[in-house]
C-alpha cells in the first residue's frame, strides 16, 4: 500500500474530520493528564499528545474494560439468563507499537476456539491509528523485546519526522480513511528514510535493555524454576496487583454476580483480576495453589516470559516499562529480574 | 482476524436447568440432578465438570459424577464448602440453575479400552471418579480387570451407601473399602489410610492404568505405591482440582504453570504432571 506524509497541520485536521464525521466511531486518543498521559475520548485534535512517552493505563481497556456486565438475569423461579455484549465501534488514535503488540496477544487469547463476542465486538470495528514511540520512558525496554517498532496490527502508523508525519499504511481501511479526511501527499524514498532514522534514534534511547536476546527468556526461565532471585525479588512484594493492572498483556479476570436492590433481578460482570492477589488460585477448600509471593512473583516473570510464549507463539511481555513505573516495590520490571537470572548463571 | 460473533455465542451464557431430585450424601454432601429445560443432554465424558450458576451468587466448577450412559438428566455431587455451594445446598427440587459446559478433556477412554483398571478414590474424589467407575461397569465387555479402592476418613465420610454396597457384591469389579480411623464398633470393615490396602491387591503392570482422584496429600503416597508396583508414569491418571472461573481458557484462575486446568486437563497423567511444579 502506498504510505504518506502528512503535515502536523494537516494530521490535526484529519483527526478533528475523524472526531466530526465519526467516520471510524468514536475517536480516543493520548492525552495529558496530571502531568502524565493517558487515552480518553478527543474533544478535537488540539488535545492529542502524540509526543508521549507511555500512558497510565494500555489501550486494551477499549475492548476489554475494567468492569464488563456479561449476562443479565432474573432472580428467582425463571432467571431468563442473556447475555450482554456492548458492542462499540472506537478509532484509537496514538497507539505505541508495543501496546499493538498487547493487542495482537489479547486476539489470540480472546480467539481461539471459544471466541469471546465481549471482546471481538469491540475489537473488530477497532481503527487502530499508531504512533511510533521516539521519547520512551526510561523504564521501558520495548527496543530488548523487538517490540519498538511494528509492521502490522494497526491501519495507520505515524512516525514524526519533523515537521511532518510519515504514515505508513496498514490496511485498506486506513487507506480509504486518509483518501475521504486527510490532505496528504505520497511518500517519497527519502520520507521513508526519515522514518527509518527516526525510529533507529529511538530505539538508542532505550535506558533499559535485557542481557541476552528476547528469545533466549522461556530458555532461561525453565533453567531457573529454584533460583532464589524470584524470593529475593518478592520479599519486598506488597501483592498489591498494581504491575497487573497496568499490563497490555494481562489477560486475567474474575466474574461475579451482583444482585439489583429491588432483589428482582441482577448481572453477572466480569473484571480484571491478577494472578499476584493472594487469592487469585485459591480454591473454596481453602488450598491455595500460590500461596506465597514469591510463587505468585515467579507465576508472573513465567507468564510473560514463557507460558504465554509457548500457548500463542508471542512473549507476555512488550517491555512497555508500566509495571516497574507503578510498583511500590520497584520489583515489577520483568526485565530485572530476567537479567538479574543471567548475571547469577 | 476478523471473526463474526454474535451475543448468543457469549462465553458466559448458560443454559437453564431444572434441580429434579436432591438425595443427601453425609452431613456436608448432598448429590443433585438435573434436566436442561431444553430437553437436550449434557454431552460430557466421564472426568469432565461444568460451571454451574445459581443466578445473583455466582458460579463455580463442579464435576460431574453421573456417567454418559445414564440419558436424560446429569448429576452433581457436592460437598457444601464456598458461597455458591453452601447455597446450592439450600436448593429445593423445582429450582432453576443455570449450566455452562461440561469443559476440559475428561478421563482417556480410548486409552483404557481393553486395559486393566486400577480406581482409587479418596473421600470426595470418588465424585468425578463415579462417572467413570460406572461407565467401564455399563460397557464392561470393553475393559480388562477392574479394580476399585475407596478411602475415606471416617464411617461417617462414606458416600452414596447404596452405590458401594451394589459394588461390594457386584462380579465385575473387585472393590475394596476402607476408613482412615474409627471409634467405635459400627465398621466392620479394614481401617487404615488408602494405602495400606495396595498389599491386598495385584495387577499386570503393563496392561493396567491407574485412575486416582482425591485431595492433594493422598497424591503423593499413592502415586508412591503405583510406581512401587511397577506402573509406569504414564499409566497413572489424576484429576486435579483448580478454580476455573471461565471453562474456555481465558481467565487465567486455573493455570498449572503453562498448562490450564480447564483445556488441558482437569485429567492429567503422573508423566504430565511430574514436569509441572505447580500440580501437586
Amino acid at each position: 500500500m502506498q504510505n504518506r506524509v502528512i503535515s502536523k497541520k494537516d494530521l490535526a485536521a484529519f483527526v478533528d474530520a475523524l472526531i466530526k464525521t465519526k467516520d471510524a466511531g468514536e475517536v480516543v486518543g493520548i492525552k495529558a493528564k496530571d502531568g502524565k498521559f493517558n487515552f480518553g475520548p478527543l474533544a478535537s485534535a488540539a488535545e492529542l499528545r502524540l509526543d508521549y512517552d507511555i500512558s497510565l493505563t494500555p489501550p486494551k481497556k477499549y475492548f476489554f474494560p475494567q468492569i464488563e456486565t456479561v449476562l443479565k438475569f432474573k432472580l428467582g423461579a425463571d432467571p431468563k439468563p442473556e447475555p450482554v455484549v456492548a458492542e462499540k465501534t472506537l478509532c484509537v488514535v496514538g497507539v505505541h507499537p508495543f501496546d499493538i503488540r498487547g493487542i495482537m496477544l489479547f486476539d489470540a487469547v480472546y480467539g481461539g476456539k471459544d471466541p469471546d463476542p465481549n471482546y471481538f465486538l469491540k475489537r473488530n470495528n477497532a481503527t487502530i491509528i499508531g504512533v511510533d514511540c521516539l521519547n520512551p520512558n526510561p523504564k521501558s525496554f520495548a527496543a530488548s523485546m523487538g517490540t519498538a517498532t511494528v509492521n502490522e496490527g494497526f491501519d495507520l502508523m505515524l512516525t514524526d519526522i519533523g515537521d511532518a508525519y510519515f504514515v505508513t499504511v496498514g490496511t485498506t481501511k486506513g487507506e480509504n480513511l486518509l483518501k475521504k479526511h486527510a490532505k496528504a501527499k505520497d511518500a517519497t524514498e527519502a520520507d521513508e528514510k526519515k522514518r527509518d532514522k527516526a525510529r533507529a534514534d529511538a530505539l538508542k534511547k532505550y535506558q533499559v535493555s535485557l542481557k541476552m536476546k528476547a528469545e533466549e527468556i522461556p530458555a532461561l526461565l525453565t533453567a531457573n524454576w529454584e533460583s532464589k532471585v524470584f524470593a529475593d525479588k518478592a520479599s519486598t512484594c506488597f501483592s498489591c496487583g498494581s504491575c497487573v493492572m497496568v499490563c497490555p498483556t494481562c489477560v486475567c479476570f474474575d466474574v461475579q454476580d451482583d444482585p439489583a436492590l429491588n432483589l428482582k433481578e441482577g448481572e453477572r460482570y466480569r473484571r480484571w483480576d491478577a494472578c499476584m492477589l493472594t487469592e487469585f488460585a485459591k480454591v473454596a477448600s481453602g488450598e491455595n495453589f500460590r500461596e506465597h509471593k514469591e510463587q505468585r512473583f515467579r507465576h508472573r516473570m513465567y507468564r510473560k516470559g514463557k507460558y504465554l510464549l509457548e500457548r500463542y507463539k508471542q512473549l507476555g511481555c512488550v517491555g512497555c516499562g508500566r509495571c516497574g513505573i507503578v510498583c511500590l516495590a520497584q520489583i515489577a520490571l520483568p526485565a530485572e529480574t530476567y537479567n538479574l537470572l543471567k548475571e547469577a548463571k | 482476524m476478523v471473526m463474526q460473533l454474535t451475543a448468543k455465542q457469549s462465553i458466559h451464557l448458560p443454559r437453564t436447568a431444572e434441580l429434579v431430585r436432591v438425595e443427601t450424601l453425609s452431613a456436608r454432601e448432598k448429590v443433585f440432578e438435573f434436566k436442561f429445560d431444553d430437553g437436550k443432554e449434557l454431552g460430557h465424558r466421564p472426568g469432565q465438570f461444568v460451571e454451574i450458576s445459581i443466578f445473583g451468587v455466582g458460579e463455580a466448577p463442579i464435576s460431574i459424577t453421573s456417567s454418559p450412559t445414564h440419558k436424560g438428566s446429569f448429576e452433581l455431587a457436592v460437598r457444601a464448602t464456598g458461597s455458591l455451594t453452601n447455597k446450592l445446598h439450600t436448593l429445593e427440587k423445582g429450582a432453576k440453575v443455570g449450566i455452562r459446559g461440561p469443559f476440559g478433556n475428561g478421563f482417556p477412554l480410548d486409552t483404557l479400552k481393553g486395559k486393566d483398571i486400577l480406581f482409587v478414590a479418596g473421600g470426595i474424589g470418588l465424585f468425578p471418579l463415579r462417572s467413570l467407575i460406572n461407565y467401564v461397569l455399563d460397557n464392561r465387555k470393553d475393559f480388562g480387570e477392574v479394580t476399585t479402592l475407596f478411602g475415606c476418613r471416617s464411617p461417617q465420610e462414606r458416600l452414596f451407601l447404596g452405590q458401594l454396597a451394589d459394588w461390594n457384591v457386584c462380579k465385575d469389579m473387585c472393590f475394596i473399602e476402607t476408613v482412615d480411623t474409627c471409634s467405635d464398633d459400627s465398621w466392620k470393615g479394614n481401617v487404615g489410610v488408602i494405602t495400606t490396602l495396595f498389599p491386598k491387591i495385584s495387577f499386570d503392570p503393563a496392561k493396567t492404568y491407574a485412575v486416582v482422584v482425591g485431595p492433594p496429600i493422598m497424591y503423593r503416597f499413592v502415586i508412591a505405591e503405583c510406581v512401587k508396583k511397577g506402573l509406569a508414569d504414564d499409566h497413572i491418571i489424576m484429576s486435579l482440582e483448580r478454580r476455573m472461573k471461565c471453562g474456555v481458557g481465558k481467565c487465567g484462575h486455573c493455570q498449572i504453570n503453562g498448562l490450564y486446568c480447564c483445556q488441558e486437563g482437569p485429567v492429567f497423567t503422573y508423566a504430565q504432571v511430574k514436569s509441572l511444579k505447580e500440580a501437586v
